[in-house]
Parts: C-alpha cells; structure tokens; sequence
C-alpha cells in the first residue's frame, strides 16, 4: 500500500498517460449517464411541459408526487429495477441484469422525475408571462408546449446539468444492477467505491479527479451558454 | 382535463363576416370591485373606432372581453353569432405591454405564421412592412419600446385578421414611430380591417378615427361619429378629458 503523497503522484500519471482502464471506465460511466440523461429528458420535458399548462382537479397531488420523486434514494431505484430484471423477475427474460442498459434504466428513472419537477416549475413560470398572447394567438396545447420548451431552452439546460449531475455521481443504483464487473459494467463512482475499499488508493483518486473534472468543465459550459444568451436576452 | 389556454381549431374558410357587434349590458366584476356596468355598444363592419376614455376605466378589459379572451360576469358579446373561440381565431390583439418569445425577430414572426398555417415567406414582407427587415436577426427582447411594438404589429397582421384590436400601441413612443404605426393601421384599415384602437392620445384619436367610443364609469358615456364628437362631445366627462381635466 502506498503512502497518500504517492497514491495522488501515481493518480496524476494515471489522468496523464490515460491508462486503458482508467479510459474504458470513463468511457462506460459517460455512456451510461448521457444516455440516462437523454432518457430522462425524453420523458421529463414532456411531462413536465403537460403539467406546467394543464389545470386538472388533482393536479396538485401530481405536483407532490412529483417533487418527492426527486428525491428518490438510488438504492431504493436499484432495488425496485433489480427486483424487475432479476432472472425471478417479470422482466428478468430479457437478460438485462448487470449490464450497462440496467444501469441506463435505473439512472434514467432517478433522474426523469428530477428533470420533470424542475422543468414544471420553469415552464409554468414562462406560461404565466405567455399563456394570454398563446390565447390571443390560438395556438393548442403541442404548439404551447413547443413553444415553451424552445423558449426556455437556456434554464433547461440548467436542468440536464441537474440530472446528469445526479446520474454520473450516483453508486447506490449502478451498483446494485450493474454488478461492478470489471470490463463489462464498472463505472467512476463503483471503481472509486471498490478500489478504496481494495486500498488501491492511486486508482481511486485518479478517477475521482476525473470525475470532478468532468462535472466543473459541464457546469462551466452551461453557465457560459447561459451568460451569452442572458445577453442577448433570452434566458 | 382541461388545458389553460386550449384554442379552438382555427377553421380556414371564407365565412360570413363577423361583424356586426353588438354588446348589451355587459358587466365585469372582480368581487366587489365593478369594472364594466351595463355596458352597451354597437359597432358597425368597417372602419377604425378609437376607445378613450380615463386610467382604469377598463378600456383594456373591454378589448379582452370583446376578443374572447375573459368571461363577463353577465351580459352579452356577440359578434354576428360567432362563439367566442371563433371570434378569438379571426382577430388579433396587440397588448398594451406585448409579449415576445425569446427568440430573433424573425423567428418571432415565423412561429406566428407557422402555428397558424399560414405563408412562412411572407416573413420578410411582414418585417418590411412594419421596417423591422434591419433588426430580423436580432434577439426580440432587444428591441425598443416602438420596435417591439411594431413587431407585435406585423405579428397580428400576420394573422390575417377581420379585426385589430389595438391596446395603447403607441404609449411613450418617439413621434415618427407614433406615425409609422399609425401608418400601418391605416393601411390595415383601407384593406377592409376593422380596427379597434384604444388610446390617450387626443391628437392621434383625431388623425385616426371613424367614430369614438368614451368610456366612463363602466359604460358607454358617448359613442359618436368623429365628425360629431371632436369639435364638442355632448357628455361632461368626456368635454372635461379632451380639455385636459381630470376626470373621475
Ligand atoms: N384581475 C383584476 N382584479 C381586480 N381588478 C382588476 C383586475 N384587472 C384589472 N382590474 C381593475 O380594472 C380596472 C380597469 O382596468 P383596465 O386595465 O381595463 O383599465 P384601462 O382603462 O385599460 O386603463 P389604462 O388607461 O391605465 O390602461 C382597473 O381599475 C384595474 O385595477
Ligand atoms: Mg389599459
């Protein structure tokens, strides 16, 4: 075992000459959290855009539920996915039980309710300041919709960001249906977990550098893209 | 479900014309606070109506009542037997303060264009029609007081609506933008617009009318030819607002 000064030099040599491992689990754990954060947004915008402009008894019970999912326990989702895909499972045919598309379902359904809440309420402030002009203009409800959705395109980013933050930092899930097996399903935060646990602390460290590297150049970029469309008056 | 601000389907086809209108003993209460009270109004096919009347005497509410975008607490609007959401798919509106999407100028009046099937080419004659073919690319919430309101001009045009409802659209506007919209309405007008036009502006009501309507106290107080009614309207409140008192 390595003193913590040498495990943070090898660490730096491993970010540097980008060690096959360290590249195929970055590799993975991007594939599988962009692709989650697509998912998610497939679904939560919509959702969240149908909510923002729909008044229906009950609503406010949709809006509970909602918020509460966001705050969803991952190893509670990688239970509840688990218990799905397991070979005893209903969906357990499909074979899908540690592999990375389990691990895309598991993060997309963490992360869905996050960008559906968070969408809802910045779109449903947008249609207060739109909803007479719509009215005025006839449009129905898609066209709204669209419309919404485009308009507050910069403060949506913000929330992808939300969600994949949440997907590529997440361990409870990947883990439980993902299985952390070496070449097949292990990510950032699961390698992390094992090799400190393994006391391979250099490995550790050099994925962990990665990974904050990866979520402060993200955050960067959106807040960029929401400055220069703050100026031309678009957020 | 029901869906805030669910349009009716836009029927595009030559039918009867929706004027005449006739409104009979309208009211709008907001509790117990009495906005519109009994208020009666006829207006003929053509032509250009100027609504004046003082601060707060729901100039601005009539013109969302008569373009069906709010409920009166009684009485009756109708446009030729029109319902509402018909009346509401063949006018348009500029707002006293306008709404634009956050998108170019261009982009603003295509998604008009395109959400209502019409000619997406006509965009850069509409823009030129209103002189904003300059600004085309530049983000719409950039845009001055008078451009903005003149973008939400071509937006209504682009409509192709039997009536132009016209809330203050010239307020704090430089004299020659005052005259560039008034130029575009009229323009409006000879092609057999109706337009309903409120303002404040004594001498644009002037230039501009065909009749007025003065409101007051939640009713009609004097609806009158121009002709008739500039030289000396025949009710107090309004001889006391073109004198330039304060009326109440
Ligand atoms: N939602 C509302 N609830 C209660 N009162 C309202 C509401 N909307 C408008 N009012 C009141 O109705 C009155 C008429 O408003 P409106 O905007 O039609 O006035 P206006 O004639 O257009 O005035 P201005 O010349 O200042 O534009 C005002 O006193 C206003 O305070
Ligand atoms: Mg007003």
């Amino acid at each position: 075992m390595h003193s913590i000064g040498e495990s943070i030099a090898l660490a730096f040599q491993l970010v540097l000459t980008g060690s096959a491992d360290l590249i195929e689990i970055v590799g993975l754990s991007l594939q599988v959290s962009l692709s989650a954060t697509g998912f998610a947004l497939l679904i939560g915008l919509p959702l969240g855009a149908l909510v923002a402009i729909s008044r229906f008894p009950g609503r406010n019970v949709v809006l509970a539920v909602m918020n509460a999912l966001m705050g969803l326990p991952p190893v509670v989702v990688g239970l509840l996915v688990y218990l799905q895909l397991s070979r005893s499972g209903p969906l357990g045919f499909l074979g899908l039980l540690y592999t990375p598309t389990a691990m895309i379902i598991a993060q997309t359904i963490l992360i869905a309710p996050i960008v559906a809440a968070l969408s809802r309420q910045i779109l449903e402030d947008l249609h207060c300041e739109y909803a007479e002009q719509f009215r005025s203009l006839c449009l129905n409800p898609w066209q709204s919709m669209e419309a919404l959705l485009w308009d507050a395109r910069f403060s949506l980013l913000t929330v992808a960001l939300a969600g994949f933050g949440r997907a590529v930092a997440e361990v409870g899930a990947v883990i439980i249906v993902g299985g952390n097996i070496d070449h097949l399903t292990r990510v950032m935060t699961t390698s992390i977990a094992l090799e400190t646990s393994k006391g391979d602390l250099a490995l550790a460290l050099a994925i962990g550098m990665v990974l904050l590297t990866i979520a402060l150049t993200v955050n960067a970029a959106v807040q960029m893209m929401r400055t220069t469309a703050a100026r031309q008056a678009y957020v | 479900m029901t869906i805030t601000g669910a349009p009716p389907r836009i029927e595009e086809a030559t039918q009867a014309p929706i004027l005449q209108l006739s409104v009979t003993d309208l009211s709008l209460r907001f509790g117990e606070a009495t906005v519109l009270d009994g208020l009666d109004l006829t207006l003929g096919p053509v032509g250009c109506t100027m609504i004046m009347g003082p601060n707060g005497a729901g100039k601005s509410l009539l013109l969302k009542l008569l373009h069906g975008l709010i409920k009166p607490t009684s009485g009756r609007i109708d446009w030729s037997g029109y319902s509402a959401a018909d009346v509401t798919a063949r006018q348009a509106m500029v707002f006293q303060k306008p709404v634009l999407l956050r998108r170019s100028v261009a982009a603003n009046l295509d998604f008009v264009l395109r959400s209502r099937g019409k000619d997406r080419d006509r965009c850069h004659a509409l823009l030129d029609h209103v002189g904003l073919t300059h600004k085309a690319d530049q983000p719409a919430r950039l845009l001055s007081g008078g451009e903005a309101q003149r973008l939400a001009l071509a937006r209504a045009l682009a409509t192709d609506p039997e009536v132009l409802l016209l809330d203050e659209p010239t307020a704090s506007l430089d004299p020659a933008s005052v005259l560039a919209i008034e130029r575009i309405v009229s323009s409006a007008r000879d092609r057999g617009v109706r337009i309903v036009f409120v303002t404040h502006d004594i001498g644009q009501a002037r230039r501009m009318a065909d009749d007025v309507v003065f409101l007051h106290r939640g009713r009609v107080a004097e609806h009158a030819p121009a002709a008739a009614f500039f030289p000396e309207p025949r009710c107090q409140a309004a001889r006391d607002y073109l004198n330039g008192k304060i009326v109440v």
